[in-house]
């Protein structure tokens, strides 16, 4: 039972990583279509940011990491990706070249093989099963889900986001300036997932593959979630967090991404669009 | 001819080449492209020309002048150019972005691996269980001593696992991104269930060390080239048969489906069906493939059939054209080669090099060489075309 009790924590800290992850790529993928697989290079060089900056502070890191991740991000929006709306498999293949080069650029940068990130002293110990750095992740992407809920409901940029969102076209005939709007969602989405890279440095060590373990689990919950959906992307990444530290606990790692997988096909046969839908009239 | 005409080739000349009959029985068909004029003689003939040039090329030039070595390395990227066509017959005719052509391939590939696995050994246990300490043989296994059903199962298990996953996807209407994410997603859970099952799959390493195929040493040159010919004969008759499905009418239906599925639902037809059989097809394509490459190479292991190398073959049919099926298996071939020259010479460089090659082809062509091709001689057609009507 005690054993059970630990795959808590260890469950929905993983939860918290997918989920910040995800955050970025629910919203790129729900506003704008595009499938970045560059995306887990995103967490790559957040992750690596944390071990740059490791002597000067750990507080440090985090906004760094958002800043460094969210520039990428921009950039790579603004040159590349900005051609290709309306073509996302297209996208998702560019994205894939991209995310190639950045991943051999972190092999010259830093060396092949994986480093190791020193956590900070106070983040080490634990209160009864709950290790504290694990905690701090969670507390993390609560923050995060927090703010990203007061950027969407409650400021002028996020309200023009979801009507962006929304209706694309709309949105333009209104005055809104999608361009722009794209090109923060896009920065705040990478940024998301450079924090999600130093998360990650407190529970394993970082290389320059570091993205793609990831990666692919986060779009798995951007499809159960539903595209550009907060609350979804919440509950996903929490059940298949869970999920998959539990499958790994009771049968055992290998058979645990094949269970998972399973799930959310039977998941895709009730809800083929997600947990939730953003309600449109358009054909789908 | 106009400018627009030939933009409407570049995307599907099989269309247009219809127009006529369709025309016949259809008397107002509304946006559509004007039919092209007859094409001149060589033109038509121009296919047919090409692939015997091709087949004579592969089949009879290519064994008398290469080495043995190069011998085996062309049919390796002749194994990878038949799950090429898989690919382009499901993206490229179907719209359906399969990011998991690997775990057919790798289910093919393992097949024919534990037919020889357990031939070599002969009634014992094959050399890696040893090591991993299984003591009786597993009954996933047995059955896979009889080489008749090894090769039905390199097939068989593919096609079932897509005919499933393609019935309880496309029936629920998941498509496009969505589609591509599972596939990804079942590339990586495969890998991880290979690789943990190390005394059923031999974990990492994959299954390898094979001597003997059909009474013939696999590592003789004489086998290999009759492995290298058999691949080419395989890869030849997919294609013809690709070929002629989609000129078919299925073929005209997957092309409508690709460019409107709803419209298509709309006249009555079910696009699900046709989706999950080509999706099947294109598995069992891949399966073969599988099979064939493991004599060829001698392994079959989880670092061939992941995430990563299933991308690759994705890439490799964009940079040739997906939409054409010479140009998806071409892209195979070409960039086969590319891969093995480059690691060869710089290593280092060769990420970088297909990573941007594959930005400026998404870019810069995203129809590939193929469409490229196609477009220069749309072009010089629509030229001399002008040409005679002003003379």
């Amino acid at each position: 039972m005690g054993g059970a009790l630990n795959q808590l924590p260890i469950g929905l800290s993983i939860g918290a990583v997918l989920l910040l992850i995800a955050l970025g790529l629910t919203f790129t993928f729900g506003q704008m279509g595009v499938i970045n697989m560059a995306h887990g290079e995103f967490i790559m060089a957040g992750a690596y940011t944390a071990y740059l900056l490791q002597d000067v502070g750990f507080p440090i890191a985090l906004p760094a990491a958002f800043l460094v991740a969210g520039l990428m991000g921009l950039a790579l929006e603004r040159v590349a990706i900005r051609h290709f709306y309306g073509r996302p498999l297209d996208t998702l293949l560019l994205t894939w070249g991209v995310s190639l080069v950045l991943q051999q650029a972190a092999r010259d940068l830093f060396g092949a093989p994986n480093v190791q990130v020193v956590s900070p002293g106070w983040l080490r110990g634990s209160v009864g099963v709950l290790p504290y750095n694990r905690l701090f992740i969670m507390l993390l992407a609560a923050l995060s889900v927090v703010a990203i809920w007061a950027y969407l409901n409650r400021s002028a940029p996020g309200r023009r986001m979801r009507a962006v969102m929304q209706n694309r076209g709309l949105a333009a005939t209104t005055g809104i300036d999608t361009g722009r709007v794209d090109g923060l969602t896009f920065f705040i989405g990478s940024g998301l997932a450079g924090v999600a890279g130093v998360a990650l440095t407190l529970i394993g060590p970082v290389g320059p593959t570091l993205g793609t373990y990831y990666i692919v689990d986060a779009f798995l919950v951007v499809v159960a979630g539903g595209l550009g959906q907060l609350k979804g992307a919440v509950l996903a990444a929490a059940g298949l967090g869970l999920l998959n530290s539990y499958a790994e606990f009771w049968t055992n790692a290998s058979l645990a991404k094949v269970i998972v997988f399973v799930a959310i096909i039977g998941f895709l046969q009730f809800r083929p669009q997600g947990l939730f839908v953003l309600r449109s009239r358009a054909l789908t | 001819m106009t400018a627009g005409g030939a933009d409407v080739t570049a995307r599907g000349a099989d269309v247009t080449a219809e127009g006529a009959d369709m025309a016949a029985t259809a008397p107002v068909v509304v946006r559509q492209a004007p039919p092209e004029p007859a094409r001149p003689r060589w033109s038509r003939l121009g296919g047919p020309a090409a692939f015997t040039a091709t087949a004579v090329l592969v089949l009879v030039v290519a064994p008398l002048l290469l080495e043995p070595f190069r011998l085996g390395l062309l049919a390796k990227y002749l194994c990878y150019a038949i799950v090429a066509l898989g690919i382009g017959l499901a993206w490229g005719q179907g719209g359906m972005l399969t990011l998991g052509q690997g775990v057919f391939f790798g289910l093919g590939g393992y097949a024919m691996g534990m037919y020889l696995k357990l031939h070599d050994a002969g009634g014992d246990l094959p050399d890696f269980m040893v090591w991993s300490g299984v003591e009786k043989l597993p009954a996933l296994w047995a059955p896979f001593g009889n080489p008749v059903f090894a090769l039905a199962m390199a097939v068989v298990v593919p096609v079932l696992v897509a005919l499933a996953l393609g019935t309880l996807v496309f029936r629920q209407r998941v498509r496009g991104a969505y589609f591509a994410i599972l596939t990804q997603a079942l590339a990586a859970a495969l890998v991880i269930l290979l690789v943990g099952q190390q005394g059923l799959t031999g974990g990492t390493n994959g299954l390898t060390n094979f001597f003997d195929i059909f009474g013939n040493d696999v590592a003789a040159d004489t086998t290999q080239r009759g492995l290298y010919l058999t691949v080419a004969i395989v890869l030849g008759v997919l294609y013809l048969g690709a070929w002629q499905l989609v000129r078919s009418r299925f073929g005209r239906l997957l092309l409508a489906i690709r460019d409107g599925e709803d419209r298509v639902r709309f006249l009555g037809y079910d696009p699900a069906t046709v989706k999950t059989v080509t999706f099947a097809m294109s598995a069992g394509m891949a399966g073969i493939a599988g099979a064939l490459f493991v004599p060829v190479v001698g392994i079959i292991s989880p670092a061939l059939l992941g995430v990563v190398p299933s991308l690759e073959l994705v890439v490799a049919v964009a940079v040739g054209g997906r939409y054409a099926l010479a140009g998806a298996v071409l892209g195979a071939v070409v960039m086969g080669y590319a891969r093995t020259y480059f690691s060869e010479e710089l290593p280092d460089a060769w990420l970088y090099l297909q990573g941007a090659l594959f930005i400026l082809v998404m870019t810069l062509a995203p129809k590939g060489v193929a469409g490229l091709a196609s477009g220069v001689a749309a072009g010089l057609r629509g030229r001399l075309a002008r040409g005679r009507a002003a003379a």
